[in-house]
């Protein structure tokens, strides 16, 4: 057989295969979060639905299926049956420029069984303004929202709705300056690149550690952008009854509530290639699938400190969340990206090209 | 200049106490939860906890009640029904001249304040530790004479035997034993 199309075979099982394991990793998160929020709040957490509450997402998912679709007679229709998955496929194809190891495996037995080897990349596209690609990417995840709240007809999944256009929005900026200043550091905007620029000096050359500032300044505004606690305003339950999911029940619920926990999860990745370093790790020079592993281990933490600050701070009221954002955050990123260009000019100056 | 300063002092005093809310936090991860799982392990209470009533016997199996209705009219909430009867040589229930014909409590009305239990003469009514009453039916909750008299002890709820709460004064040995 040709072996372009076994190529764009493999490359349409991959991209089935990752899709499922983020649609899955929702289902992990359910559990995951109430599990961990249980434990912070001494706790045990379901623990009823299998060994350790394992079945628990299972059960959940069959209880949202077989419940009605109520769609309200008020409802802008077509808009309403959109929003959903306008919500959630940005947050899932966000996914597509994280690189999970540093170089394409060579498909075993491709060689003898196709007569040619067969490459499979560990990311699903190689796009080269990749930190672009997520900022947009990220930004419209907005939509579903606003258009959720606003096809709801309903004052209060409008508000939430609005909330959320406001409160994303305006968090990207503090979040494109601090990815900004990555940029200028690596003069790169291809992640796998990004990522092969922090092997430098056995792990130090993560850029946590030389653009700190940076790496809480993309944090807090990720959560925010994800929507998660603190920052969690657009489904305040106990002032906008739910927001922008008011009007929402069964599966299509189910979708904003799988848009939620996937960003949060894609937000973690990105997180850990950019700043943590993403496949970088012990070893794989010699072995580039460890780089899965490291991955994996660098977002299960990074989600773990979501968890963590879920349970640690309550949420913050809208007027505060704002005046962080632009009092605070976004001008702490402009400062931290002046000095990263003089530092980046003066380097350049003295020492020849970066 | 001022306010500024003021500003940039505010936000990181507050995040050092948002680390400081984390570290307690991350405190509480590692510690064991304190939830008791309800039907699979029994729940301590109090000896003077008010459950539900049991009709106590004598020891060579009479029953102590003697029929007298002295906890139904001590009821606040009417809630217990007595029916009595002669007892005759033949068919002999408890060691008096009568014993209840009928026994019922409503465990729908009961507020388990105990006054059936202080008015009896005989000691009979008396209440007990169970408190898991939750019945599918609503006249289920009527409890029956032989429901009543049943010797009743739910594996699930035991008695505290707490020296604690026994001996002597214990305000300052709660308090300690809450503090920590």
């Amino acid at each position: 057989m040709d072996p372009t199309i076994i190529t764009t075979i493999v490359e349409i099982i991959k991209i089935l295969i990752i899709g499922t394991a983020l649609m899955l990793s929702f289902a992990a998160m359910t559990l995951i979060e109430r599990k961990a929020l249980a434990r912070f709040t001494l706790r045990y957490g379901p623990n009823r639905a299998g060994k350790f509450g394992l079945l628990q997402p299972i059960a959940d998912m069959f209880k949202m299926f077989f419940k009605e679709e109520v769609i309200p007679t008020h409802v802008d229709r077509l808009v309403y049956l959109i929003a959903p998955a306008l919500a959630l496929v940005p947050a899932l194809i966000g996914f597509a420029v994280v690189p999970l190891a540093s170089q394409p495996f060579v498909l075993p037995f491709s060689q003898r069984l196709f007569g040619a080897s067969i490459e499979i990349t560990p990311w699903v596209a190689d796009v080269n303004v990749g930190l672009l690609y997520i900022l947009a990417v990220g930004s419209l995840g907005t939509y579903g929202v606003i258009l959720a709240g606003w096809s709801s007809n309903n004052k209060y999944s409008l508000l939430g709705g609005l909330r959320t256009g406001a409160q994303m929005l305006s968090y990207e900026l503090p979040m494109g300056a601090a990815l900004l200043s990555v940029t200028l550091m690596a003069g790169t905007l291809r992640l796998n690149e990004l990522v092969q620029l922090q092997g430098l000096w056995g792990g130090l050359g993560w850029f946590i550690f030389i653009q700190p500032v940076a790496f809480i300044v993309f944090f807090i505004s990720a959560l925010a952008e994800a929507g998660r606690s603190p920052f969690d305003l657009p489904e305040t339950e106990n002032e906008l009854i739910g927001g922008f999911v008011t009007e929402y029940g069964g599966m299509k619920f189910g979708l904003f509530f799988g848009a939620e926990y996937v960003h949060a999860v894609v937000l973690s990745f990105i997180a850990s290639t950019i700043f943590l370093g993403g496949w970088q790790g012990p070893g794989v020079n010699a072995y580039p699938f460890l780089g899965v592993i490291y991955l994996l281990i660098k977002v299960t933490l990074v989600i773990f400190l979501i968890l963590w600050i879920r349970a640690s701070v309550p949420r913050v009221r809208f007027d505060k969340m704002m005046q962080f954002c632009w009092k605070f955050l976004l001008p702490l990123g402009i400062l931290n990206l002046i000095v990263t260009a003089i530092g980046v000019a003066v380097y350049n100056s003295i020492l020849g090209h970066w | 200049m001022k306010p500024i300063f003021k500003g940039v002092k505010n936000i990181f005093t507050g995040a050092v106490e948002i680390v400081r809310a984390m570290g307690v936090t991350l405190k509480y991860f590692f510690t064991r939860p304190v939830t008791n799982e309800f039907p699979s392990e029994p729940v301590a209470v109090y000896p003077r906890f008010r459950g539900r009533h049991v009709l106590k016997r004598y020891a060579n199996g009479l029953e102590r009640c003697i029929g007298c209705s002295l906890c139904a009219a001590a009821c606040p909430t009417d809630c217990i029904y007595v029916e009595s009867a002669e007892n005759t040589d033949e068919e002999r229930y408890s060691p008096g001249e009568r014993y209840a014909k009928v026994y019922e409590i409503n465990m729908l009305r009961c507020i388990f304040c105990g006054y059936c239990a202080e008015a009896c003469p005989t000691e009979a009514i008396v209440l007990e530790h169970d408190f898991a009453l939750a019945e599918y039916d609503r006249w289920a909750a009527v409890y029956t004479k032989e429901r009543l008299l049943e010797p009743h002890h739910p594996p699930h709820i035991v008695v505290r035997d707490d020296e604690v709460y026994l001996s002597g004064p214990t305000w300052g040995k709660i308090k300690a034993k809450a503090g920590t």
